[in-house]
C-alpha cells in the first residue's frame, strides 16, 4: 500500500471559496515528487492538508491516506503521532519558521525530547549530531545562538535539522530555499538531497521555479489555480509539456539557461 | 540588567525598603498621637506629625506596605483571571471568541475606577474590598490584550513548524506561546502594578477605601488638604513616595520587556 495517498482533495473557505479542486496523487517512501506551480496555486494548502494543519475556517474534502490513518477528520491526538515521524515539513521563510525567543538548541532537542524521550547527555549529544548532520559548523555555539544572530542558510539547516530529528518517512519541503540566495540554495538542496537518500524517505519538494524542482524531484505534479493539470516522470514532463501552464514554466527554465548561455563566454 | 530596569528598580527599592521594615519596626504606633498636632520635621519626629499628631514616618511607612500589598494583590488576580481568560478566548472557536471579545469591549468601556467604585459600593469598604475590584477591573485589560498576543504568535510561522514536528497543544502553549507573550505581558503587568496603586490612592482619596485603623497614602493626602498650608510635609512625602513607585514600575516595565527580547538586549 501506498505511504501516502491524496485523492479527489478539495480545499474550501467557509465562504465556499474553492481553493484546492480535485487533486490526487501519491507518493511512497524513496520516492521524490515535485509539486510545482505560481503563487498562489495552493501548493502551501496542500501541505497543510497533509499535516492536517490547515488554518481554522477552512475545509478539506477527499481522502488523504497516510501510513494507514485517515487524516481528514482524524482526531488531534491521532495527527499528533503522525506529525514528526510519519510527516513533517520544512517551511518558506527561516526566519519566521523558529521561535525568536528559543535557543536554537532548544528547538532542535524538542522533537527529540518528546518524540524519541531523550534527556541530559544523550539528549544534548543527539542534538549535536543533528546540527553535524546538516553540516554546521560548530555545532555546540550554534546550539546557543539564537534565530537571529545566524544567517539565512544557517536558519534553513537548523530547520532541516529539526524535522529530521525523528527521522520522518516523509518530508514535506514547501519552498525550503526561496528565501535564500543562489549559491546557498544549490548548498542546501545538495545537503536535502543526501540526507534524503540517506534515510531513505519520501519527499514531497514544493517549489515555483521549474529548475530547481526538476533539479530534486522524480516526478512532477504542476498545479494552477489549485487544479492539478499535468503530472508525470521529470523527463517527460521537460520534454513535451502538454498543458498551456507547463509550457509556460518550461519556456521560462529554458528562456533562463539560453540568456545564462549566451552571456558565458 | 538594563539601565531603565536598574532605574525602574532604584525608585522601587526604598519603597520596598519601608514597607519591610514597618512589619518588624515603625518610629512609634500608628496610633501614637503623644508628637503633639502638626509638629515640624525634628529630631524625635523625622518627617514631623499630622494633625491628629500621629508620626508622619511612621504612617509613610504603613502606607508603603499598603501600597505594595494592594498593587501585587490586584496584579495577582487581575494576571490570574486575565491571563487565563485571554488564554481561553485566543483559542477558542470563533463564535466564543467573538463573545468574549465582546463583553471585553463593554467591560473596558467602563473607566476601571468606576467599575472599582461599584464593587466597592456593593460590598462592605475593606482593603480585601478595594484590592479585588481593582484586580477585576484590570483584568479586563489583561485578557483583551492576552487574546491579542495569543492569536499573533498562534499565526507565525514557528508555531505551524513546531507542530508540523508533532509538538501537542500544551506543550506549544508552555514552550512557545506563553514565552513570546511573556515580554509584551510582564510590561503591562508593571504598568498595572503602578495603576493599581494609583487606584487605591485615589479610592481613598475619595474616601472609599479600606476604613479606619487601615492607613493608605491616598488617605494620607486626603487628610492632608487642610493643612496642606501650614504642613505642606504632610502632603508632600506621600505624594512622592507615589510618584516614585508609579514611575518606578514604569520604568521597570520598560525594562524588563528590554530584558525579555534577546533581538533588542543589548550586548554586553
Ligand atoms: N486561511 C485562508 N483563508 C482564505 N484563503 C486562503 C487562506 N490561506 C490561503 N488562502 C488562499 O488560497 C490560495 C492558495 O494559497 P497557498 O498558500 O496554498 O498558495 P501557494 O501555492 O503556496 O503560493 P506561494 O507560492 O505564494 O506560497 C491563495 O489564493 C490564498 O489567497
Ligand atoms: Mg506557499
Amino acid at each position: 500500500m501506498t505511504y501516502l495517498e491524496v485523492s479527489g482533495l478539495t480545499v474550501r473557505t467557509a465562504g465556499d471559496r474553492t481553493l484546492v479542486r480535485d487533486v490526487s496523487f501519491a507518493l511512497d517512501r524513496g520516492d521524490r515528487l515535485g509539486l510545482i506551480g505560481a503563487s498562489g496555486a495552493g501548493k502551501t494548502l496542500i501541505a497543510l492538508s497533509i499535516l492536517g494543519l490547515l488554518p481554522r475556517g477552512l475545509r478539506a474534502e477527499g481522502r488523504i491516506r497516510l501510513d494507514g490513518t485517515d487524516v481528514l477528520g482524524a482526531p488531534e491526538r491521532r495527527l499528533n503521532r503522525l506529525r514528526g515521524r510519519a510527516v513533517t515539513a520544512v517551511f518558506q521563510e527561516s526566519l519566521a519558521a523558529l521561535d525568536p525567543l528559543m535557543r536554537l538548541g532548544a528547538q532542535v532537542a524538542q522533537p527529540l525530547r518528546h518524540r524519541q524521550g531523550l534527556r541530559g547527555k544523550a539528549l544534548r549529544a543527539a542534538v549535536v549530531a543533528a546540527l553535524e548532520s546538516v553540516r554546521l559548523a560548530d555545532p555546540e555555539r550554534m546550539a546557543r545562538a539564537y534565530p537571529h544572530e545566524v544567517s539565512g542558510g544557517q536558519r534553513q539547516r537548523v530547520a532541516i535539522a529539526m524535522a529530521l530529528a525523528c527521522e520522518p518517512a516523509l518530508l514535506i519541503a514547501d519552498e525550503p530555499t526561496s528565501s535564500l540566495d543562489t549559491t546557498v540554495q544549490a548548498e542546501v538542496l545538495g545537503l536535502l538531497d543526501r540526507l534524503i537518500g540517506r534515510t531513505g524517505a519520501g519527499l514531497l519538494f514544493i517549489g515555483h521555479d521549474l529548475a530547481v524542482v526538476a533539479g530534486v524531484a522524480r516526478r512532477l505534479l504542476v498545479l494552477d489555480a489549485g487544479q492539478a493539470v499535468e503530472s508525470g516522470p521529470v523527463a517527460g514532463v521537460l520534454s513535451a509539456p502538454a498543458h498551456p501552464r507547463t509550457q509556460e514554466l518550461v519556456g521560462t527554465a529554458r528562456r533562463l539557461r539560453g540568456a545564462l548561455e549566451r552571456m558565458s563566454p | 540588567m538594563n539601565r531603565t530596569l536598574v532605574i525602574g528598580c532604584a525608585l522601587l527599592a526604598p519603597i520596598v525598603a519601608l514597607a519591610a521594615v514597618s512589619l518588624a519596626w515603625t518610629p512609634y504606633g500608628p496610633a501614637d498621637t503623644t508628637g503633639g498636632r502638626l509638629t515640624p520635621p525634628g529630631a524625635a519626629h523625622l518627617l514631623g506629625t499630622d494633625r491628629l499628631g500621629r508620626d508622619l514616618l511612621t504612617l509613610v511607612m504603613i502606607g508603603a506596605r499598603t501600597a505594595l500589598t494592594t498593587g501585587v494583590l490586584a496584579v495577582a488576580i487581575s494576571a490570574l483571571i486575565g491571563v487565563a481568560g485571554g488564554l481561553a478566548a485566543g483559542f477558542a472557536g470563533r463564535l466564543a471568541d467573538d463573545v468574549l471579545a465582546a463583553a471585553l469591549d463593554i467591560l473596558i468601556a467602563f473607566p476601571a475606577l468606576i467599575l472599582a467604585l461599584l464593587v466597592v459600593a456593593a460590598v462592605r469598604p475593606s482593603l480585601f474590598a478595594t484590592v479585588l475590584a481593582i484586580g477585576l477591573a484590570m483584568s479586563a485589560v489583561l485578557a483583551r490584550l492576552t487574546r491579542a498576543l495569543v492569536k499573533g504568535v498562534l499565526a507565525q510561522d514557528y508555531i505551524t513548524a513546531s507542530r508540523a514536528s508533532g509538538t501537542s497543544w500544551p506543550r506549544i502553549v508552555t514552550g512557545h506561546v506563553l514565552p513570546n507573550i511573556w515580554p509584551a505581558l510582564s510590561v503591562n503587568l508593571a504598568l498595572q502594578l503602578g495603576l493599581a496603586v494609583l487606584a487605591e490612592a485615589s479610592l481613598a482619596y475619595l474616601g472609599l477605601g479600606a476604613p479606619q485603623p487601615d492607613i493608605s497614602w491616598g488617605r494620607l493626602l486626603r487628610e492632608a488638604q487642610a493643612t496642606v498650608f501650614t504642613s505642606p510635609i504632610s502632603l508632600i512625602a506621600p505624594g512622592l513616595l507615589l510618584a516614585m513607585l508609579v514611575a518606578g514600575a514604569n520604568l521597570a516595565a520598560q525594562g524588563l520587556r528590554l530584558a525579555a527580547d534577546p533581538a533588542l538586549r543589548v550586548t554586553r
